[in-house]
């Protein structure tokens, strides 16, 4: 029976994928290599790490305005994460998540979701509804 | 989300696919955001090199470049962020055709759209500063913390994608820094040492920011002796944006909106002492010295001509190490007025390039790295060395003056 955690309404459509989770933070320009769709910034938690196809888990979302264009421009070359789960996303990942068609959450009613969900958790994003599911 | 009779309008398609899009768009934001309503915004500015944009976002605003000249024409004066491709000097810096020729074209999407190709992230300094309490959708977080704080006006980051949506609108939903109850203080740092000079400034920027850590903190900062140049304030604020996603911050009796703690509800909050040690920390995490330095870079944020002439001053008579790379990166406009005063000859006589429009990393830094070999790179600015860590730069930190020092040594001193 899956676990059932609520955050705020997010936006993009329901997916379902692996977690990965880090105590971290998140930007498209400082943390990635986009080309070859691992984490690159060797103080990232997750350095090294191939974000393809993950539910990404993360703390927040910091630095530049360039993720906005970057997430459209990983998702047009079909190397992206699958939905972002944030504790509290800013602006421009929201906005690059719209752009791009690409599920985001944040805001969860049970705490910290970097120690709700656990790497290599099966987990459901329905953001219309504001709702996760973790099996 | 509330909207009126035009922005019903925009949103069925009697104004067009354009307006269409963007305010769709707006409103994936207004509802994850929970904005009331629309704000109207009096400019926006967007930030769009080829490296973020690629193919798939050209083509995207080639795709408004081809819809009818009224629909897709914005509704507001609209300005850029900096070019990825100096296209006066690209080849001898290792960029290809291939990132030239998308810049070509994105540059041509937005002129018919009515975008004014301004190519700068320093347009608080140079094109038309916002006022107290003017609402924006500003791009570059460099961009949007000076435009918050220092000047007291109000906008959220907005992305490329998202500045564009206003330009064609001439509104934003009305969410976070458009509201007063998301200005106010909720933390509070003191500083225990006078910042001197530019880096110092941006040290401690970043130091705050990274403390601060999310978009929705706002510190507020006392002990502030002497009022920081409009220089000073740029490296700060750019720095605390990326570091900690930090949109606006008070200066108790220096911003505009913080004469004093108690505009901003900052008397109830803890005290925060910013140390020695937590700025000599930061720094010792950048620096390299005695190391052979591959190139040296001064940009983010572009220079005023302020920084022009300090660099052309601290260049005049010497010759940098032929071993080693020297950029300067301004905008479009200083540029010009630092040709026409002597600025950029000094540091062209210096054996460096001045490039307009551009700032280095947003110009495909990983690749032009890799095509000239360079690694160790060496900034004045805290911004430009957290980035760069992600583009198999080692970055170090110094002064402008051991910067130029450096330059001309051919390693760190």
């Amino acid at each position: 029976m899956p676990r059932t955690l609520k955050c705020h309404v997010g936006i993009g459509p329901d997916v379902t994928g692996e977690a990965l989770v880090a105590d971290d933070n998140f930007s498209a320009r400082y943390d990635l290599d986009r080309i070859k769709g691992i984490f690159s910034r060797p103080q990232h938690a997750l350095a090294g790490q191939s974000y393809q196809d993950k539910i990404l888990v993360l703390n927040t979302a910091k630095g530049g305005v360039a993720s906005a264009w970057m997430l459209n421009e990983m998702s047009a070359r079909g190397i992206t994460p699958k939905a972002f789960l944030f504790n509290q996303a800013n602006t421009i990942l929201a906005q690059g998540a719209a752009l791009a068609k690409m599920a985001m959450c944040d805001r969860f009613e049970d705490g910290d979701v970097t120690t709700l969900i656990h790497t290599g958790d099966t987990v459901t994003v329905r953001p219309s509804e504001g709702i996760v599911l973790v099996s | 989300m509330k909207l009126d009779s035009e922005e019903q309008a925009m949103l069925s398609g009697e104004l067009g696919p354009a307006r269409k899009w963007a305010l769709e768009h707006q409103i994936q934001l207004g509802r994850m955001f929970d904005a009331a309503d629309m704000v109207p915004v009096s400019q926006a500015h967007m930030m769009a090199d080829p490296e973020s944009l690629g193919e798939a976002g050209v083509a995207f605003m080639e795709g408004f470049a081809a819809m009818d000249a009224a629909d897709r024409r914005v509704a507001i004066p609209m300005i850029t962020d900096p070019r990825g491709v100096d296209l006066s000097y690209y080849d001898p810096l290792g960029q290809t055709e291939e990132m030239a020729n998308l810049e070509r074209r994105f540059i041509a999407a937005c002129q018919s759209l009515g975008i004014i190709m301004t190519d700068t992230c320093i347009n608080y300094q140079t094109i038309m500063p916002p006022v107290l309490g003017d609402h924006v959708a500003y791009g570059d977080t460099g961009v949007v913390i000076y435009s918050n704080s220092v000047c007291g006006a109000r906008s959220n980051f907005e992305g490329g994608p998202s500045a564009l949506a206003a330009g064609l609108t001439g509104r934003t939903p009305r969410y976070g820094l458009h509201l007063d109850v998301h200005r106010k203080a909720t933390r509070r740092f003191r500083i225990t040492s006078q910042p001197q000079g530019l880096t110092d400034w941006g040290v401690l920027g970043a130091v705050i920011g990274r403390k601060s850590g999310s978009y929705w903190e706002v510190p507020v900062i006392e002990g502030v002796e002497n009022i920081p140049t409009s220089d000073e304030m740029k490296h700060m604020g750019a720095a605390m944006a990326s570091y900690g996603s930090t949109p606006l911050f008070h200066m108790v009796g220096v911003t505009p909106e913080c004469r004093t703690l108690g505009d901003v509800d900052g008397e109830g909050l803890a005290v925060e002492a910013i140390t020695d040690s937590d700025l000599d920390a930061l720094r010792q995490s950048f620096g390299a010295k005695g190391e052979t330095v591959d190139v040296v870079v001064f940009a983010a944020p572009q220079l005023s001509l302020v920084e022009m002439q300090t660099v052309a001053d601290l260049c005049r008579g010497r010759q940098k190490h032929g071993d080693t790379a020297f950029l300067v990166c301004t905008a479009a406009s200083v540029y010009g007025d630092a040709q026409r005063i002597g600025f950029n000859q000094a540091i062209e006589d210096f054996g460096g390039k001045v490039l307009q429009g551009t700032c280095f990393y947003q110009q495909y830094a990983r690749e032009i790295g890799e095509a000239n070999g360079w690694t160790r790179l060496l900034s004045n600015s805290a911004k430009i060395v957290n980035i760069l860590g992600g583009y198999g730069y080692a970055p170090a930190l110094a002064s402008m003056e051991d910067c130029i020092d450096a330059a001309v040594a051919g390693r760190i001193v």
